[in-house]
């Protein structure tokens, strides 16, 4: 699909890297404010499943907070290992951004992150949830500043070039609260809650599930009260997602057209346009085949009005264009879960309504099956926004062919490989890892991480059923 | 003075600053890591390992802020400086990842394979991450090729006698702070072996920083003068003498059987090691020609991070701190990590 030369593998290095970093940070926002509410409601009303539920999912989070942070360690250092023209020219406007992110979340996050996992009994419990508040307010910090970068290389605002090609800041402002900052940053905040929310949904109710299979009926407390928060979350978040995506459509048809079009697989300029809901974009002929339309819907969703112009893609000359095969699928894929994710939140409020929102096992195989649909959501999100990017870096400004390392490609593709073999060794590892301890349901009396025995006890824990019996 | 000539000194000092701290604080626990290869016992591994996972993370951090700091401030120094040092960058990458998981994961692992392949994912990462730090200083030391704005080297350059004799070093340097941190925060069987380790590397140790100086000067003319010419050598003269003052410290610790004095002789070692560079290469960044001024980012963006550092870097230090003492004193079985 792509000639195999320095610059692609780059590419390749940094998607490859950057989807198999993205799920943790996502999974680290949504889980350590989901830690926040817990160990708050603990403390607010003494009901010790809030507080099972917490020593549960703490275990969890500390096991995707290591791989986040040693993944984004690796995205720290490849701007400059592979893209360092790129960190030459635009180092003076988004290292400044990347340093805030370092200095204040990550530091805040490092800091109170071990008084969090190991320091209940040591710290006391106020200042435990002080801490545990601290980690939470860090995540969101750090994608504060890191859709901040990553939006003004979207939108580029208050900057100057300089004769040797620079970007010079110019007004930091503009350059932190860009055009596409605004709602960039509470889409992705929305992912990773909902994320969250339909992990810690579908862990519920494969426990549920299996107490359902043993009992008839499903009683741990704990279980029933987290898949109730989730189905909150998902009742009322999803929706609100779709209405942020819908403004984020709206701003990107502003500033960034061409990537719109290549989204929609729109070739040419249109008013009363159609939406495409299947197709397959062809970039050499400039046609989008085996279309199938709605008719007025595409002028709808982007202007509002039955009659706006949306844009095609031969308003742009074929050096400027994003690859519509990718962004048109990555673009649906992502809209199609978000608005599966609004149905089963719907469906939830039916169930709640009617009092038998424990009793459905089909919204409950349904939450299983949808448990990683916010990271397949959020990658696929991603992946439009980057490749719709294209071809540049800094859109408009610095072309992603100038932005290379002088690299060669014996070098690009041995990284690439060592990537790719670690990666799939370490995540291999740690998605194990992560489902085991998801396998097993909290329990009353959930221990803290204990105390001088590793975490090994999948074959000494009771299951469900002893957990129950021992109610 | 102007702005454009003040910045970049402070902006040096404050990213030095970051890089030591990442030298002294992960490499104790880099090497305890690397000390985890001598030691076969399942509970005196998971002492060990205890003895600095509520840490690590934190100190890993700093590694982050020294490579943050330097692509804002210094970017042009960072663009050059990673290619220059590619494999050895990846390759220290690879091995952190490898080690950080290997916290979470060995102690989840259900077989007595799994463990095993888990405790050496933890022993080579470390080990391998150190080598790979110091190549990369011995690399930045003995000078980069650049044309025009970018590196202009080949891909084997950060390869030769000097470099790896400074990947073993560095090994050796955090093999020694681990060991004396195992003798401050553990007791019984592990102490006294971490005690007999210390014994050992600090003559390893005190050996490589001789080569290593009596190497350096040879590398650029530049560091001879700095070294032996005035004023130059009324900075340089006394690191001996205080390498020396610091020796009889180390040793009257072992012997009188203390517990934090061999730990803050060691990190005395490090520190004087990283004036000692710091006094040769300044005040290039990338030496052996471009300095802090030329590799500096605009005054804007330098002032626009300082506002944030002078206000954060206390505050992180604070509560780096807090947490070091919430977590005081000897490893037992009660607080420990699993």
């Amino acid at each position: 699909m792509f000639p195999v030369d320095a610059f692609h593998l780059a590419r390749a290095q940094f998607a490859f890297t950057l989807v198999f970093h993205i799920v943790f940070p996502a999974f680290s926002i949504g889980l350590a404010s989901y830690l926040a509410v817990l160990e708050g409601l603990w403390l607010r009303t003494g009901e010790s499943a809030y507080l099972d539920l917490f020593r549960y999912w703490v275990k969890i989070f500390s096991v995707g907070f290591a791989m986040g942070v040693v993944s984004g360690l690796v995205m720290s250092y490849q701007f400059g290992t592979n893209w360092g023209a790129f960190s030459d020219r635009a180092g003076p406007v988004i290292g400044p951004l990347m340093g805030y992110e370092v200095l204040t979340a990550f530091f805040l996050e490092a800091g109170f992150l071990g008084v969090m996992l190991f320091g209940m009994q040591k710290v006391g419990r106020r200042l435990h949830f002080g801490a545990t508040c601290m980690v939470a307010v860090g995540t969101l910090i750090s994608a504060f500043w890191i859709l901040s970068v990553n939006s003004w290389m979207q939108t580029p605002r208050g900057y100057t070039i300089a004769p040797d090609g620079r970007f010079l800041p110019a007004d930091w402002a503009r350059i932190i609260f860009n055009p596409s900052f605004f709602v960039r940053l509470p889409h992705m905040v929305l992912a990773s809650y909902l994320s969250v929310a339909f992990v810690v949904g579908a862990v519920a109710a494969y426990h549920l599930l299996r107490e359902r299979a043993v009992h008839g009926t499903a009683k741990n407390p704990a279980v029933r009260r987290m898949f109730s928060m989730a189905m909150w979350m998902a009742a009322f978040v999803a929706p609100a997602q779709v209405v942020m995506g819908d403004i984020h459509g709206l701003n990107t048809l502003h500033y960034q057209p061409a990537k719109i079009a290549a989204m929609e697989g729109d070739w040419t300029p249109q008013r009363d346009a159609p939406e495409i809901l299947f197709g397959i974009p062809d970039m050499k002929d400039q046609v989008t085949r085996y279309k199938i339309e709605l008719p007025h819907l595409g002028s709808l969703i982007l202007t509002h009005s039955l009659d706006g112009e949306v844009p095609g893609l031969k308003q742009f000359p074929r050096a400027e264009r994003p690859d519509s095969r990718v962004v048109f699928f990555s673009f649906r894929l992502m809209v199609a879960i978000g608005f599966a994710m609004m149905g089963v939140g719907a469906w939830s409020l039916f169930l709640r309504w009617r009092r038998s929102l424990f009793d459905n096992p089909w919204l409950m195989r349904a939450m299983v099956l949808m448990g990683p649909a916010g990271f397949v959501a959020v990658i696929s999100g991603w992946i439009t926004t980057e490749v719709g990017r294209q071809p540049y870096t800094v859109y408009g400004l610095m072309r992603t062919a100038d932005s290379m390392s002088p690299i060669g490609l014996p070098g690009v593709a041995t990284s690439l490989l060592a990537f790719i073999t670690v990666y799939a060794v370490v995540y291999t590892a740690g998605i194990g890892f992560l489902l085991k301890l998801m396998s097993r349901p909290p329990m009353r009396g959930e221990p803290d991480p204990p105390a001088d025995q590793p975490i090994r006890t999948a074959g000494i824990t009771p299951g469900p059923a002893g957990a129950v019996a021992a109610q | 003075m102007t702005e454009a000539t003040v910045l970049p000194v402070i902006w040096a000092g404050l990213i030095a600053f970051a890089v030591l701290a990442y030298v002294v604080l992960d490499g104790f626990d880099l090497g305890v890591g690397i000390l985890f290869g001598a030691e076969r016992d399942y509970e005196e591994r998971s002492v060990m390992i205890n003895a600095i996972a509520p840490m690590w993370d934190g100190n890993e951090t700093w590694l982050v802020l020294g490579g943050g700091g330097l692509f804002a401030v210094f970017p042009l120094a960072y663009s050059i400086i990673m290619p220059a040092m590619y494999p050895t960058i990846i390759g220290m990458l690879l091995a952190l990842i490898f080690r950080g998981v290997a916290f979470e994961f060995r102690f989840r692992a259900e077989t007595v394979h799994g463990r095993w392949w888990w405790d050496n994912a933890f022993f080579l990462g470390s080990t391998l991450a150190a080598f790979a730090q110091g190549l990369t200083l011995g690399g930045l030391l003995q000078g980069i090729k650049i044309s025009g704005r970018v590196y202009a080297g080949g891909w084997w350059d950060w390869l030769n006698g000097f470099t790896l004799l400074c990947g073993l070093a560095v090994v050796a340097g955090y093999a020694l702070l681990g060991a004396c941190w195992l003798i401050w925060r553990t007791e019984g069987a592990v102490q006294r072996r971490a005690r007999h380790a210390a014994e050992a590397l600090s003559v390893v140790v005190l050996v490589f920083i001789g080569v290593v100086s009596l190497w350096t000067p040879f590398l650029n003319p530049v560091f001879w003068r700095r070294w032996f010419d005035y004023p130059g050598i009324l900075l340089t003269a006394p690191v001996p003498v205080l390498v020396l003052l610091l020796t009889w410290g180390f040793w009257h610790g072992i012997l009188h059987r203390h517990h934090a004095t061999p730990f803050l002789c060691a990190t005395g070692w490090f520190v004087l090691c990283f004036a000692g560079l710091g006094i040769s290469i300044w005040p290039m960044i990338v030496p052996p020609s471009l300095t802090i001024w030329q590799a500096a980012a605009p005054p804007a963006s330098q002032m626009f991070l300082l506002v944030g550092a002078v206000v954060l870097i206390p505050t992180i230090l604070t509560y780096t701190g807090y947490s070091y003492w919430v977590f005081r004193g000897k490893v037992d079985t009660g607080t420990s990590y699993h």
